[in-house]
């Protein structure tokens, strides 16, 4: 246990630098784009004159310089404010705050979903490599994941919503249902399927590989074979020994996959309508709105290095070789 | 000729009357009520019309907050009243007058009064508002002799027919005691709208919703139709089709669903496609042409350039048969302004080349005259594909067009500040006068960084001079003249190129009924709408 707070400590204080990188890079790359939030507001209301163009600039504090305010904006961090999205007009940890848990469910669902259906497929297609099962589910998984999600997204709701009409095509909830309680989860239950679906299957192929192909190089193991010489039933070494060590490069793929999937929650937020992060991020940049970008990217990457961290602590529980040096006196 | 009763005549009749009578019982329901779900591709962050006049605002705000008049197919000059009942300019440009309802209340139960449209004018409209800039610049004062007559004062001769093609896009009343003496552009009415329309703002929820409620003390009696109206955020271009197609949603405007679409959703049952309704918002496909460039400063380039577009390709392949070929730059169907006396360019691409021949660039001998940097504006696919098109159509004549893409922030700024782009392609509105932003895309003298105006570097003193006559021409008939000869002279030395005008369309259940009943329909009030389910 103390080894893991060692861990946990060493891992928060090198982490500051690389959010203070994240913040600069953000801002200066936003910065380079050409054209600003004055100019993505003027287009969406269809123009303006100078004078205004310029009130606006002034609004949102353009005419200073950039380093200005970078260092406005870290001076306002460092307070733990992360200042007022131009493009909504509100502040952007109330936007955050409205936007991440739409996200963390969808993401949370898909990922528990299939990191579990993935394992199991990956299980089963890993107990004897090269069987039939084994191609059949191999062959299937490589087709899922070269599928684009949005696309898959799309194909999903013209097959569940528009022909079959199951599933709702779009959004979190039934707008203004006025449901409460479990008629209310109930309904969002039914509106996550489709998402969760097209985001969940895509990694489940990717659960599928990883943990296939562990548990093939397991079975030429040494230690299988002596186990195999003392007669331990194969049931027992495929579920003790081979699954249970193939299982640790999932867990470090489940800590990437964290990363990833808010890169996927964008495209598939967008083609379901739901209001969530990456959908937020997609706005931020289009509406050149540099605070809220950075709000979006700075707690997205502090998701990341947190769940990365509770990796870390689950790995060096799971294998006591990691970690002990990082972690020594 | 004598009317003989028989059978054949009665049993018709009778067919009638019963028809009718169920029509009439239809509506009656419709009165009843319902809700409309309607699919909303934005979440404008300042929904104050009275601040924001652009249809993204409208299309949820006109519901909620009237203006002086709307635009109408049968009303006099093009309008039907709203809160004014009439209104009349001076002879001398000087001053116009409105009458306004009586006996109308703000959602809140203040009676509405001519102190909100003063406010509105000379605190909202004439210094915030993106047209009300241009339209009440000149705007002096504003005099309220009583509660029902507003008094507008020009400091200069003001064309009133130009303040009466306006009316409808830019005086949204707001209420006088909601946003006097407060900080008015972080108001929080801007949001939470409060207004005399026939729906009360009732919610929001960001990134899902908007709901308005049936205002049920509305000056028109037995309006709104419907008890409710929801707008559903659907951001992605595919949503809307397939909400449609789900029923999941009543009806989508502007085009939500992409006129690739239009022929297969036109086949659902249940679903139909109305093109009426967007009469007065019509968009312009323009290239615009920087005059820095030594080859686009010569009038031959650029009429050779207007030869080698194919506007009934454009037309029929770019827009599905949805738009229509421009000749100059008033829209054919603002007819009190438009003529059809200008020079025109014919699809000729022997001609074009000859011009180009003629203006001194031979064809090097991979058959290239010059390059040119060309940005087509990404707002609409239609004019992201015309920049495709117009690239292969200049590779005909031998000018090799290099197409940048840029996101819609970037394009304003590289066209609109830096300049640097020799051909743009961009959609502007014509707003029912040349004068609110039509005469501004060619018009010298404007200082960079203005969106939707000439930055090609284009200076013509005769075309200056008509447009300056024209702002400060009373008599309707010579402003009219004037702008005759405005476009006359547009066609003939091309600072810009018009290739087509074009109008959306509306996919809706064919439950709903008079959908595009008004010019200016997604953006008007719906207080005629109604669902009968």
């Amino acid at each position: 246990m103390a080894r893991a707070l060692t861990l946990v400590r060493r891992r928060l204080l090198g982490s500051i630098p690389v959010l203070l990188l994240v913040v600069a890079l953000t801002f200066l790359l936003l910065e380079s784009a050409s054209g600003d939030a004055a100019d993505a507001y003027l287009l969406s209301i269809g123009g303006g004159d100078a004078a205004f163009a310029e009130t606006l600039r002034q609004a949102y504090g353009l005419d200073q310089s950039v380093w200005a305010r970078l260092w406005l904006y870290v001076q306002a961090l460092a307070r733990l404010d992360l200042g007022w999205s131009v493009a909504f007009n509100r502040p952007v940890s109330d936007l955050v705050l409205e936007r991440l848990p739409n996200t963390l469910l969808l993401m949370g669902t898909a990922t528990a979903l299939s990191f579990a259906l993935g394992s199991f497929l990956g299980i089963l297609a890993g107990s004897r490599p090269g069987s039939l099962r084994d191609r059949l589910l191999s062959a299937g998984s490589l087709t899922l994941y070269a599928v684009p999600g949005f696309w898959l997204g799309l194909v999903l709701v013209i097959v569940f919503s528009v022909w079959l009409r199951w599933l709702p095509t779009s959004g979190l909830e039934t707008i203004a249902s006025g449901k409460h309680g479990l008629a209310r989860a109930a309904d969002i239950g039914r509106h996550l399927v489709l998402p969760v679906g097209a985001l969940g299957v895509i990694y489940t192929a990717l659960f599928l590989r990883v943990m296939r192909s562990g548990m093939a190089e397991i079975w030429e193991r040494d230690f299988i074979l002596f186990a195999r010489s003392r007669g331990i039933p194969r049931r027992r070494i495929l579920l003790s020994h081979v699954a249970r060590n193939a299982l640790l490069p999932l867990v470090t793929v489940l800590g990437l996959q964290s990363a990833a999937m808010l890169g996927g929650s964008v495209v598939i937020e967008s083609v379901f309508a739901i209001p969530g992060f990456g959908r937020l991020a997609h706005e931020a940049v289009s509406g050149r709105d540099a605070p809220l970008l950075m709000g979006v990217i700075l707690v997205s990457a502090v998701m990341v290095i947190a769940v990365n961290l509770l990796i870390d602590v689950v790995y060096a529980a799971l294998d006591p070789r990691i970690g002990g040096r990082e972690a020594g006196p | 000729m004598p009317l003989h009763l028989t059978r054949r005549l009665l049993l018709q009749s009778t067919a009638a009357t019963l028809a009718l009578a169920a029509m009439g019982a239809k509506t009656a329901a419709a009165a009843g009520g319902g809700r409309l779900i309607v699919a909303a591709d934005s979440e404008p962050k300042n929904l104050n019309p009275a601040i924001v006049a652009s249809n993204g605002v409208f299309f949820i705000a006109s519901k909620v907050i009237e203006p002086l008049a709307e635009a109408s197919f049968t009303g006099k000059d093009g309008l039907e009243p709203r809160l004014a009942t009439d209104w009349e300019g001076s002879a001398d440009g000087l001053s116009a007058t409105f009458r306004l309802r009586e006996g109308v209340t703000w959602h809140d139960g203040k009676p509405f009064t001519s102190a909100d449209v003063a406010f509105s004018a000379l605190n909202l409209w004439k210094p915030l508002q993106n047209l009300g800039r241009i339209v009440f610049a000149n705007l002096a004062d504003v005099e309220t002799p009583d509660a029902a007559t507003a008094i507008f004062r020009f400091s200069k001769p003001t064309p009133f027919q130009m303040i009466r093609n306006a009316l409808p896009v830019v005086t949204s009343v707001v209420p006088k005691h909601l946003f006097e003496g407060t900080d008015i552009a972080a108001n929080p009415a801007n949001n939470r709208l409060v207004g005399t329309g026939p729906f009360k703002f009732a919610e929001y929820r960001p990134g899902e919703y908007y709901r308005l409620e049936r205002n049920a003390g509305y000056w028109s009696e037995d309006q709104p139709a419907l008890n409710e109206i929801v707008y559903r955020v659907l951001p992605d271009r595919a949503g809307a089709a397939t909400a449609l197609e789900a029923e999941e949603i009543h009806l989508a405007a502007f085009s939500a669903v992409p006129l690739a679409d239009l022929d297969r959703i036109s086949k659902v049952p249940g679903l139909q496609v109305v093109t009426k309704g967007y009469e007065a918002l019509t968009y312009q496909l323009i290239v615009e042409i920087n005059h820095r460039r030594k080859e686009l400063a010569d009038v031959r380039v650029r009429r050779a350039i207007a030869h080698a577009i194919d506007r009934d390709f454009v037309v029929r392949t770019i827009f599905l048969g949805h738009a229509q070929a421009a000749t100059g730059p008033v829209p054919q169907n603002a007819t009190e302004f438009y003529t059809p006396d200008v020079p025109a360019y014919a699809f000729d691409v022997a001609k074009a080349n000859a011009l180009l021949d003629e203006a001194g660039y031979p064809r090097d001998a991979n058959g290239t005259r010059f390059t040119l940097k060309l940005l087509a504006a990404p707002y609409f696919s239609e004019t992201r594909q015309f920049g495709d098109y117009l690239r292969q159509a200049l590779a005909k004549i031998g000018i090799d067009a290099g197409l940048a893409s840029n996101d819609s922030a970037a394009h304003q700024k590289a066209v609109y500040t830096d300049h640097a782009f020799d051909l743009a392609v961009a959609p502007p509105v014509f707003r029912g006068d040349p004068a609110i932003s039509t005469t501004i895309l060619v018009q010298s003298g404007l200082p960079a960084g203005v969106p939707f105006s000439n930055q090609g570097g284009y200076a013509n003193a005769e075309l200056d001079g008509v447009i300056a006559k024209a702002a400060e021409t009373v008599d309707e008939k010579a402003r009219i003249a004037l702008y005759n000869e405005f476009q006359r002279l547009v066609a003939e030395d091309l600072p810009l190129i018009n290739v087509a005008e074009w109008g959306f369309t509306t996919v809706t259940r064919d439950t709903v009924a008079n959908v595009g009943s008004n010019p200016r329909w997604a953006v008007s009030n719906w207080a005629d709408l109604a669902v009968t389910e």
